[in-house]
């Protein structure tokens, strides 16, 4: 048997009787990789007398759709006159591998390299040292900058300064509009994106008469738009009041269900978290802890000590415990502390 | 008593096609020395009402009292009620600008007509107040943390002397340990100096740590005005208006739905736990 990539397809063949099946996504992960092992030697192949990049498309296949490998963002620091003055990590040596489909968390203090490993989810800014794929492809290549960023989407913390528009559709549809994209499906996807934020009665207002949480979840839209694969949230809901806060979340949550969007949410609440597939903790530009929510909020101490927190449920359990009812460790959400309180006698 | 805003009305615009009654007939009392927590969606009127207590914005209509004096009367010291009303912006790091930190934090003093050992002096008092480490004092703004950045805009204010401090959303965007540092550090100036506090947050659990008292604007109105269980009994009326109630609040709804016999007038952990523990014992 022997194997090809091409098109986001994995071809194999049997080579006696050419037969072929086609892989897409992750089926058959085992076959996939015993391949690729065979193909990895060989760099280049030729394929229907194309020459195919075969290292590139197993990467494609196997890869997470963000991956890094020792990122490293050095920036430099100048003095007041603007001589350069030496030079600082933001990030140091950074390893994340996010699958398609997955949901993601990165909690970290003020400074800790979040925000900075975000930008490089769509080439705003590129690795000094190291690695970063976004949908298989490097993102230091100048040549892949405008794939990169119609693969990952960015929603930053403060809606005023991303919505441009002067009436919400307009706003929407920009993106996909600065992408090429023919103006009747400009249209479809404005209407299909508004729908899937919840926003649609609301596509000839101004965004400036709206609260800021449906102003957040018009941005949202906007990203939604450019049909990307990954949604980036650079603490989308800072600045928002509760309900706000909740409405951009299940908005999210929503686009998971809908549209297998890979989601990377960066927060500094807690609560926010518990429903992530995987969080990590950034400290000083390093990633110091890595797991389920669960796992994670279940070291109160460490995560105190990265200037976190655990949500206010958990902590409440934890009180409880050590007042002697008998409480799991690592309850995230209240109906699992009210159940387990319940549950004694 | 401090500050009273009676029947106050403020519309933005008049006369125009974006004419909007950001206030609409706020009448209020906020005693001198109290910690007062005031909440409400984004676009509810807290920040134009805030702003109307060191007069940047006048008001339409109606009348606010400084310890006892109108300040829309004519010929009012303006300058005075700005000296003793310290108002700390939304973001307030993006206004520092000075070379480094100290020289920042005086410039409130210095405009106030001090002498430059004077605005050292009080500059050096306000910044341990907020708990800055003095290695930092000399370097620029613009090389710390978002955290110590907040601090130093706080600082500023603080070093003017306030006799009431208005605080929009110190926390927004800050880390949870920065988050509970800065409000540890405002509640312990509020016991220390006597100092009123009123606090913006979109954080009922902030709210509900700290304040003596509860304001929530709803649409330019004051929709409820009091303590923290009195407002927090409302959850439901104040989830419709953008709003909600702290996570322990639910919690402890959700029991008492579950047939345990817990009061749910509960807005703080440590209460939360003792009643708890309370309820489960009498059931024994």
């Amino acid at each position: 048997m022997c194997g090809i990539y091409q098109n986001g397809i994995a071809h194999f063949f049997y080579l006696k009787d050419r037969q072929s099946i086609s892989l897409s996504g992750f089926l058959e992960e085992t076959i996939a990789a015993k391949m690729g092992i065979a193909l990895a030697k060989k760099e280049m192949i030729t394929y229907n007398r194309k020459r195919v990049n075969v290292k590139a498309g197993w990467r494609r296949l196997f890869m997470g759709m963000v991956q890094t490998e020792r990122l490293v963002y050095e920036y430099e620091k100048r003095d007041e006159e603007g001589n350069v003055i030496g030079m600082s990590r933001a990030i140091d040596g950074v390893d994340i591998d996010v699958k398609e489909g997955q949901f993601i968390a990165i909690l970290g203090h003020n400074g800790s390299g979040k925000s900075t490993l975000a930008k490089h989810m769509n080439a705003i800014l590129v690795p000094t040292e190291g690695t970063m794929w976004v949908d298989g492809k490097d993102t230091k290549d100048p040549e892949n900058l405008w794939e990169v960023r119609q693969s990952a989407g960015m929603v930053f913390q403060n809606p005023d300064n991303q919505i441009i528009g002067t009436v919400v559709e307009e706003d929407v549809g920009f993106g996909p509009e600065n992408l090429g994209v023919p103006t009747d499906e400009i249209w479809s996807r404005v209407e299909e994106s508004l729908k899937a934020v919840g926003m649609i009665e609301y596509r000839h207002h101004s965004p400036n008469k709206l609260s800021g949480g449906q102003k957040q979840r018009v941005a949202i839209a906007g990203v939604v738009a450019m049909e990307p694969k990954c949604i980036v949230l650079d603490e989308p809901t800072a600045m928002l009041d509760p309900v706000g806060r909740k409405e951009v979340l299940k908005t999210v949550q929503k686009l998971r269900e809908k549209k297998h969007v890979t989601v990377i949410l960066i927060t500094h609440y807690m609560e926010e978290v518990v429903d992530a597939d995987q969080v990590y903790v950034m400290d000083h530009g390093h990633v110091v802890m890595k797991g389920s929510p669960r796992e994670v909020f279940a070291q109160v101490d460490k995560l105190k000590e990265y200037r976190l927190d655990v949500p206010q449920v958990t902590v409440l359990s934890d009180l409880l415990r050590k007042k002697g009812l008998e409480i799991p460790a690592g309850i995230l959400k209240k109906e699992e502390l009210v159940d387990a309180i319940c549950r004694l006698n | 008593m401090s500050i009273k805003l009676e029947h106050l009305n403020y519309v933005y615009s008049q006369g125009t096609a974006y004419e909007k009654h950001a206030l609409k007939d706020i009448c209020l009392e906020i005693p001198h020395g109290e910690f007062v927590g005031l909440i409400g969606h984004t676009g509810s009127g807290k920040s134009t009402l805030i702003q109307h207590l060191n007069g940047l914005v006048k008001a339409t209509s109606g009348a606010l009292y400084y310890e006892g004096r109108n300040i829309y009367e004519e010929g009012y010291p303006m300058r005075e009620l700005r000296n003793q009303v310290g108002l700390v912006f939304q973001y307030p790091e993006h206004q520092l600008f000075e070379v480094d930190v100290m020289t920042d934090v005086c410039f409130g003093p210095k405009n106030q007509g001090l002498s430059p050992e004077e605005c050292k002096a009080r500059a050096l008092e306000a910044l341990k107040l907020v708990g800055l480490k003095e290695k930092y004092y000399k370097a620029s703004p613009f090389e710390l943390s978002g955290g110590q950045k907040r601090r130093v805009a706080i600082a500023g204010v603080l070093a003017m002397r306030p006799k009431v401090l208005v605080l929009d959303e110190p926390t927004a965007g800050l880390d949870p340990k920065g988050r509970d540092d800065i409000l540890d550090q405002i509640a312990y100036l509020h016991k220390q100096s006597d100092l009123t506090v009123i606090l913006v947050s979109h954080s009922m659990e902030d709210i509900a740590r700290y304040a003596d008292r509860i304001i929530v604007m709803n649409k330019g109105q004051v929709q409820y005005n009091g303590k923290p269980v009195e407002v927090f009994a409302h959850y439901k009326e104040l989830e419709k208006i953008g709003l909600a109630a702290p996570q322990v609040t639910y919690i402890m709804h959700d029991l008492k739905e579950q047939g345990l016999d817990v009061k749910t007038n509960i807005t703080t952990i440590e209460e939360a736990a003792e009643e708890i523990m309370h309820a489960l014992e009498k059931r024994k």
